[in-house]
């Protein structure tokens, strides 16, 4: 209790990132998620990995925007929401969809460009949660480690083409996210730019647990 | 002093730095519980945007829309299938009609927007005499007859629908169209008050569909008026929409307001937005996939796991003979 004033924060944003699967579930039990309960499940999940991932990603910007620390705390906790997310959906793709059809779904990752976009997404994700723990910095060497979660600046990328590509016809959506992370992407090149990241904000914002 | 209160246990006592934090413990409670509702409550409606839940209780059965034809079924059962109907609520809540909302649940919510009479159709073009019809004319002159059809959409879910309607084959042979007449152009009405996401450019309005004539003159093709019994809701085309059941449901031109017979192959609204992924002929066929995903299987609305998708969606015996010698691969 004593670490921060901030103790709340974490456990509020696991809490607050479990009630849309609660709401997919109460939703699919009051047979509202429509005729077709499988396919708005496996949307709505995507939706929500690709929304923590870029969320995770604006930590670090709303850091430079704002001056504000409180992102950073949670940068973590988001960027593993995201990977649980992405897990959940393949896996809903992968069982409920395609009813473990395996060659069916590795077809679909061979043939289907947004298919591979989004599973190389995962994939790439799998090395980050992995080593998301504070002994992986300490074992990994820092310099090493921020190396490898610069990963998740093409996973972002990836997840937003992969859910672009997936779109019929009205792309609002997969372009307003594209544009959070590239606005992210900017202020990030601009800090770097203007030489603003001094020694003492890198300790502060590069490692996954400042606290 | 034996009447002075005993001192509280030393072990009653609040700690003092605790008793200090009492202030802060509140606020932080305040703001745990705040940040998750707040947090959670984002991330729900963010996540469900674009697909809004389906209604809780299920749609009534519309009855017969005033100053209607009388509204029976005179004929049942051609081409009818075994298998079990897709129920009212799923036909008329899943839908596919973007001027009235891009996801499934939006156009079962707007429906009631399209004014459905009066209604006239306008047949132009190489006919004997281009002319305005009343849609009730059509039930005058031909009576509803019931179709039980399987709907295949081209993103791999499929309905089994009873429609109520006319056979076109019927209409174009009453209208007599010229030996000119080598396509049929269908087009859905433009009013952005009645069908609001005309406002938007995401596809070129109107909608606008086509067929060969000899498919036109199949005896599957046609023009619905009824579902179950009952007037189309808006959802689903009223007052009148082609069905064309071994093609996937987008050649199904919604709310007709004019029918062109012409010579050349109309451009049709999806081919001409996507001509990579949606062809003039959109021919149910497993072996052709969409680029995006496969069209060997589909899920039939209500089932749980998927089902094989069959050639021309089960119509093969009536309509494979249209495309004998064509590279279905190529005019997919």
């Amino acid at each position: 209790m004593a670490k921060s004033k901030l103790s709340w924060l974490v456990p509020a944003t696991v809490i607050g990132a479990l009630v849309p699967y609660l709401s997919i579930v109460w939703r699919w039990s009051q047979h509202r998620l429509g005729a077709n309960p499988i396919a708005t499940a496996l949307n709505q999940i995507g939706l929500l990995a690709l929304i923590f991932l870029v969320l995770s990603l604006s930590c670090t910007p709303l850091k430079i925007a704002f001056a504000w620390t409180w992102p950073l705390r949670i940068r973590r906790t988001l960027g593993l929401c995201a990977f649980f997310s992405a897990s959940l959906h393949f896996l809903v793709y992968l069982v409920l969809d395609q009813g473990l059809a395996v060659p069916t779904v590795l077809e679909d990752v061979l043939k289907r460009p947004f298919i591979a976009l989004g599973f190389a997404a995962l994939v790439l994700l799998v090395p980050l949660a992995v080593t998301s723990t504070k002994r992986s910095v300490s074992r990994l060497g820092f310099r090493r480690w921020q190396l490898l979660h610069r990963l998740a600046y093409a996973i972002g990328v990836l997840g937003v083409l992969h859910f672009y590509l997936r779109v019929k016809a009205d792309h609002t959506q997969p372009i307003m996210y594209g544009l959070v992370l590239a606005l992210g992407f900017l202020l990030r090149g601009a800090a770097k730019l203007k030489g603003t990241r001094d020694a003492r904000f890198r300790a502060s914002a590069a490692r996954p647990e400042s606290v | 002093m034996r009447n002075l209160p005993r001192p509280p246990a030393s072990s009653e006592i609040t700690p003092r730095d605790l008793y200090a934090r009492r202030r802060e413990f509140i606020k932080s409670g305040a703001l745990f519980v705040g940040t998750s509702a707040a947090l959670g409550a984002g991330l729900t409606s963010l996540s469900s945007l674009g697909s809004a839940d389906a209604p809780a209780t299920p749609p009534p059965l519309p009855s017969a829309a005033p100053g209607s034809a009388p509204w029976r079924v005179d004929k049942r059962g051609q081409f009818g299938t075994s298998e079990t109907q897709t129920s009212y609520q799923d036909i008329t809540t899943y839908n596919n009609y973007y001027e009235l909302g891009f996801s499934k649940s939006e156009p079962a919510a707007l429906g009631f927007r399209i004014k459905t009479r009066p209604w006239t159709v306008r047949i132009t073009g190489e006919v004997e005499r281009e002319r305005t019809l009343d849609v009730d004319t059509l039930i005058r002159w031909f009576g509803l007859e019931e179709r039980v059809y399987r709907m295949r959409c081209v993103e791999a879910w499929s309905m089994v629908i009873p429609w109520l309607g006319v056979p076109l084959a019927a209409l174009v042979m009453k209208l007599a169209p010229t030996s000119r007449a080598q396509y049929v152009r269908f087009t859905t009405l433009l009013d952005p008050e009645q069908l609001p996401n005309q406002e938007s450019n995401v596809l070129s309005w109107p909608y606008v569909e086509g067929l060969r004539i000899d498919e036109a003159m199949n005896p599957l093709a046609f023009l619905a008026m009824g579902l179950y019994g009952a007037p189309l809701p808006g959802q689903n085309g009223a007052p009148l929409r082609l069905v064309v059941p071994w093609k996937y449901g987008f050649k199904g031109a919604k709310s007709l307001v004019e029918i062109r017979f012409q010579e050349h192959e109309p451009e049709t609204t999806w081919s001409r937005a996507a001509p990579s992924e949606y062809g003039f002929y959109a021919n149910v066929n497993p072996e052709v996939d969409h680029p995006r995903w496969s069209q060997a299987n589909e899920r039939r609305i209500g089932e749980l796991s998927r089902r094989k998708t069959l050639p021309f969606n089960g119509y093969a015996e009536q309509v494979a003979d249209l495309y004998r010698g064509m590279n279905l691969a190529r005019y997919f």
